[in-house]
């Protein structure tokens, strides 16, 4: 067991080790080549990566450089990413077989590898991490070690400033004080509702009983979304230290890590930041000799989307079938076992630490007026720079869309922007500039959910868009409740008949009827939300759905029963490139003649809409 | 006290009162499905929301408590769209041929409908479609009845703490289901049939018989016999709408001689036979040092749980075959003998409170040189029903008296169909046995009552009996523990699956949620049989004369070989 003065220790030495990581211009002879070994990257074999730095170093004999794995950086895209500090070099899209004439060129030669420098929206090469305009905006609370520390190394979470909350919430504050700071700092709950913290907290601090419960809620479900999943990759200890802290303050000696058994690397770093943690005396009996005591356990989720919710997640964790309690009592009262308890999200509980330490009024500067601080999105569809991006709350969408992401590839249109995932709802072209947070984003019929954030250009067709959102919702429905169970069934029903051409004239008014009480009348967020989807592209697209119903036709040309593919005969050249690659031979006509499509034989696949060079085949 | 307005109407209920207790204690009548008191207190169905005043979204009045000063609207416009839209969504699913279920007439989910007035099904759409279990000779089962209330999760669970059911899969393909998704027959089912009182539509429910028992009426060959168990006669009347705990013993036997039987008995003849054995082995067992406790086995969904859970605790069971098993074994055998009756044509039909009776006639040992003891078993409400078919006007019929030689019975048989019942009469028995005189002591009050589980001890020719009496399979269980662990300090103990007993019983009228929160059922249907046993002039199983006549002519005495034969199962 450490004492605090073995901890401070600890961290002075490390820090000064690790200032080359933060400070690119650190007096140091030494290298660090950071390999990002979060979930997308592992799979595009970083580990790999390392190992082969790592023999390349050894029999090179080269001192002074260490090769360090870390979390996720953000830019997913541009995957897999090396980057060497000091100097900040960011190396894009490395293969394994890239290790030999990175080591070689920019390590012993000094030179840096040219054709892998990550390269910007407008083409030009970056030479540091920061110049990047995917990084220019942001601004890093939730995710500020990802990226910089080793998750799998306790040290170097200590180094910078790592424990340092807890040791102040033991040793100089009161549990109403850190509530306090909590509360004024203005944090919200980043799994979606967005729930005063604080409020939470003071909460279950008033329940008598000796008996109470901290729980991480790490069932990230919304698809496309994984900040969390980021965050426990990239920096576990920092979940684990607020917990701790979350556990001070209402009188909890036990904590729950619920998460996706889906995400094994999370729960591996997890595992070994529980361990280095207890072997620390960071969890246990006694924390810092303060008397404290609180400990930490895994609990993995089988991948039930409802299990997010939480009280679902309450009884899974008890043991039982995953499916939500009716509230009240809330959690905060009557939770797990029965005892008060807290659940917080992952990202909520990321921000913990840093409020505690540079105080709650630093925290409420960020943001706006009713959200504080910065929000994590995971960033993706038809977006030049897909991956995870912190802003402030506040930042328009227009900016995270256009200055983080890049813009729409392809020199399409933006369509829409898809918030809150299957819970949220598509934001319209007029609403760009809309600043992001809690009030704004549901005013405008989505919500912040747990931060997906999906761009769709003018390709996608919203009826399909909605359908595949309820699609979604349906099979994860946990069947308790009549209106989410066959009501969003019978949504998904009407929506299917739309994009088939096979809707009915008072579809729509049956659609919104559904949707509006299965809204009013499910027991859970699952239920209650799950048709926003449809309720706000009814709201934004309502000629596309009347399009799809009475015109049978779908403007996207996305909905393939809906939709004729013609060619042009003044455009046709007859080049028969559409003919060749007609992969069901739907196409006649003879050279230098304009081609013919066979309607009957057409299966609507679009590939010669693609071929065609001279733009002659149109949906 | 806590002041709220419900519907605009100012009232005051006990604090801790639900929303759906207070407006029904003010004559508010809010519509459920799948709220069932006590048991499934769970918001699934969402019929019976209502509109707080300040709050988001709709409360669930089955849930949710009352607080002070709460504005509460039951009926205001977006309550009744939604409560609409969700019963749209339950019909929609639902197989919608009312005119030839089981549960015509006697349907929650069929009187919402008509309560909320549905004339169309607006959100029409795929429909569950599963294979019917019918396999077990008690219990079907029509997942494509089924409204997902949980109703039985619930009972099965909670209240007999089985487990046998349960929900599977997810969103619109979650269905309840048994483990593997066997059949009932082949999983940790008793067959207690408390599931059956439990669900609010068909889909679950006995397994009928009413066609084979018609068919051998019809049979001009066939001499067919019946008789009623105790719990029968104080509920049958109320499928016909009478009060709950009017005694029809007598119109039922005039509608059972109408129906076509050729002899109507009296199953509380064969309780007093089951008496006159089961006292006799307890008192064997006390003097022998044989097994003790000795534990009841008249209850088939009982046994079969002892055999699933307590295998290696059998012996603890009498051997006794229940009342009407005896029975029948004795009209196929002194009684055609007697009255010169081939007895390969005798049917032997029992009308009983139970769907696992279905299952224990059906057992091998239940039968004398390969003739049955039982050849059908029907419930209460399938007499009801048959009753219905023979255009008999039930309300109506005049009492007749119970087919002699062996219509006579005593009070002791009549308490067989409440909880102790059992118990008592073979204490009444019992001790007259071991004092070697008539006791003035007949009623022992301290096995009546509705606690789960009741013990109570007895000096008895100066020694002490300890006796406990339990019912409801959750409650067995802990009887159960306790003689496996070696722990159980009692000599005689008596075991009902159903709780309450018979009375309650799965193959008893089906009251819905209402009904069950509002009145104790089981307590007025207790009163009636405790007072046919106050009315008998004999209230011992030893003093019925058929008795006596019964062992003078062919039985000898208790315990004897030939009682063995034919009233006790061999181990």
């Amino acid at each position: 067991m450490k004492t605090i003065e073995d901890i401070e220790k600890i961290r002075k030495a490390k820090r000064e080790e690790l200032d080359l990581r933060i400070n690119t211009s650190a007096d140091t002879r030494e290298k660090h080549i950071l390999v990002c070994r979060g979930t997308g990257c592992t799979s595009s074999k970083s580990p790999k990566i390392i190992e082969n730095f790592r023999r390349i170093i050894e029999e090179k004999n080269i001192k002074n450089v260490r090769v360090i794995q870390t979390g996720c950086f953000g830019l997913c895209a541009k995957g897999p990413i090396v980057i060497i500090r000091p100097e900040e070099t960011f190396y894009a899209h490395v293969k394994p077989e890239d290790c030999e004439e990175i080591i070689q060129s920019h390590i012993c030669e000094g030179k840096k590898v040219e054709r892998l420098l990550c390269k910007d929206i407008d083409g030009s090469v970056v030479d540091k991490l920061d110049d990047l305009t995917f990084y220019k905006k942001q601004k890093r609370i939730a995710l500020k070690n990802c990226g910089v520390i080793d998750p799998e190394d306790i040290d170097e979470y200590i180094a910078f400033d790592g424990y340092k909350a807890l040791e102040k919430v033991l040793t100089q504050m009161t549990p109403d004080e850190v509530i306090d700071v909590v509360s004024k700092s203005g944090l919200r709950g980043r799994g979606g509702a967005g729930f005063p913290t604080g409020k939470k907290w003071s909460f279950a601090k008033m329940e008598e009983g000796k008996e109470k419960y901290i729980i991480c809620n790490a069932d990230e479900g919304d698809p496309g979304a994984f900040m969390d999943r980021s965050i426990l990759e990239g920096d576990p200890n920092c979940v684990i230290e607020a917990m701790a802290i979350a556990g001070y303050a209402i009188g909890a000696n036990q904590g729950y890590i619920y998460v996706r058994a889906e995400y094994p690397i999370a729960v591996q770093r997890l595992k070994i930041a529980i361990k280095q943690a207890r072997e620390y005396g960071l969890l246990g009996e006694n924390i810092f000799g303060t008397g404290f005591k609180f400990d930490v356990d895994i609990r993995l989720g089988a991948g039930a989307f409802v299990c997010g919710e939480e009280t679902a997640l309450l009884e899974s964790v008890e043991g039982k079938r995953g499916q939500p309690r009716v509230k009240p009592p809330y959690p905060a009262s009557k939770g797990l076992f029965a005892k008060p308890t807290v659940i917080n999200n992952v990202e909520t509980l990321a921000n913990i630490t840093k409020i505690i330490l540079n105080g709650a009024e630093w925290y409420a500067s960020i943001g706006t007026e009713k959200s504080k601080g910065t929000k994590v999105f995971a960033l993706g569809g038809n977006v030049n720079n897909v991956g995870l991006v912190e802003v402030p709350m506040g930042t328009t969408l227009r900016e995270i869309v256009y200055d983080i992401g890049g813009g729409i590839p392809n020199g399409r249109e933006f369509k829409a922007a898809q918030t809150g995932g299957p819970s949220g709802g598509c934001i319209p072209v007029q609403h760009l500039d809309t600043p992001i947070d809690y009030e704004s984003l549901s005013s405008i019929g989505s919500m912040m959910g747990s931060g997906g954030l999906i761009v769709m250009d003018d390709s996608k067709c919203m009826v399909d868009i909605a359908r595949f959102y309820l699609d979604f919702t349906v099979s994860e429905s946990c069947g308790k409740c009549t209106p989410c169970r066959i009501g969003t069934k019978r949504m998904l029903e009407i929506l299917t008949r739309m994009c088939e051409g096979k809707a009915e004239q008072d579809d729509i008014y049956k659609l919104e009827t559904l949707a509006n009480n299965i809204k009013n009348a499910s027991v859970c967020g699952l239920g209650q939300t799950a048709p926003n989807p449809v309720l706000s592209t009814l709201k934004y697209f309502k000629e596309e759905y009347e399009e799809h119903v009475s015109d049978k036709k779908c403007r996207a040309g996305h909905c393939k029963e809906l939709c004729d593919i013609k060619i042009d005969p003044q455009k046709c050249k007859g080049c028969g490139l559409c003919k060749r690659n007609c992969p069901v031979n739907a196409i006649s006509g003879e050279v230098k003649n304009p081609h013919v499509i066979d309607q009957s034989k057409c299966i609507k696949c679009g590939t010669c809409v693609d071929k065609c060079p001279f733009k002659a085949i149109s949906k | 006290m806590v002041n709220l307005k419900i519907d605009g109407k100012e009232i005051s209920v006990e604090e801790g009162t639900t929303i759906l207790e207070a407006a029904r204690q003010n004559g508010i009548d809010i519509p459920t499905l799948c709220f069932l008191k006590d048991i499934n207190e769970v918001g699934d169905c969402r019929m019976c929301i209502v509109e707080v005043e300040g709050r988001r979204g709709f409360a669930t009045s089955c849930i949710q408590k009352v607080e002070e000063g709460m504005n509460v609207s039951t009926t205001s416009n977006a309550v009744i769209e939604a409560r609409k839209t969700v019963l749209d969504l339950i019909l929609s699913n639902h197989h919608r041929d009312c005119l030839t279920c089981n549960r015509n007439g006697n349907c929650e989910l069929q009187a919402i409908a008509e309560k909320l007035h549905v004339d169309n099904v607006q959100f029409e759409g795929e429909k569950t479609q599963k294979p019917i279990d019918d396999k077990s000779p008690s219990i079907v089962r029509d997942a494509n009845k089924c409204i997902l209330c949980r109703r039985c999760v619930s009972t099965c669970k909670k209240v007999q703490e089985i487990g046998a059911i349960d929900c599977v899969n997810r969103g619109f393909e979650s269905c309840i289901s048994t483990s593997y998704d066997s059949s009932l027959n082949d999983v940790n089912c008793t067959f207690c049939g408390q599931c059956i009182e439990a669900c609010p539509t068909a889909a679950l429910r006995e397994k009928e018989n009413i066609q084979d028992v018609w068919r051998k009426i019809r049979d001009k060959e066939a001499y067919v016999v019946v008789q009623t168990a105790p719990a029968v006669r104080v509920a049958l009347g109320e499928e016909f709408g009478m009060p709950i705990g009017t005694n029809v013993t007598g119109k039922m036997v005039t509608a059972l001689k109408r129906i076509g039987f050729d002899k109507v008995f009296d199953t509380n003849t064969g309780a007093d036979l089951t008496i006159m054995e089961e006292a006799n082995e307890f008192i064997e067992r006390l003097k022998n040092n044989g097994v003790l406790p000795m534990i009841t086995s008249c209850s088939p969904g009982w046994v079969r749980f002892a055999e699933q859970n307590f295998p290696e605790n059998m012996e603890h069971l009498s051997s006794c075959k229940s009342p009407h098993q005896m029975f029948g074994a004795i009209i196929k055998s002194y009684f055609a003998e007697k009255y010169n009756v081939p007895k390969e044509k005798i049917c032997t039909v029992s009308v009983m409170p139970c769907v696992a009776k279905k299952y224990e006639c059906t057992r091998p040992e239940m039968e004398v040189d390969g003739i049955r003891d039982v050849d059908y078993v029907i419930t209460t409400r399938e007499l009801a029903k048959m009753i219905k078919q023979a255009n008999i006007n039930f309300v109506d019929l005049e009492d007749t008296n119970f087919d002699q030689p062996m219509g006579e019975a005593s009070g002791a048989g009549a308490i067989f169909g409440t909880t102790g019942g059992v118990m008592e009469a073979a204490v009444r028995t019992a001790v007259d046995t071991l004092e070697g005189k008539s006791i003035d002591k007949v009623e022992y009050k301290e096995v009546r009552g509705e606690k789960g589980i009741k013990e109570a001890v007895l000096n008895v020719a100066g020694k002490e009996i300890k006796i406990a009496v339990a019912s409801g399979l959750a409650n067995a269980r802990k009887i159960m523990e306790q003689i496996k662990e070696g722990k159980s300090p009692y000599h005689f103990i008596e075991i009902m699956a159903c709780p309450g007993g018979c009375v309650m019983g799965g193959g008893q009228p089906i009251k819905n949620s209402k009904t069950r929160a509002t009145v104790d059922v089981a307590q007025l249907r207790k009163n009636a049989i405790y007072t046919i046993d106050e009315k008998s002039t004999i209230r011992k199983s030893h003093e019925n004369p058929v008795m006596k006549q019964l062992y003078e002519e062919f039985l000898e005495k208790p315990g004897s070989h030939i009682a063995h034969k034919y009233l006790h199962v061999s181990k």
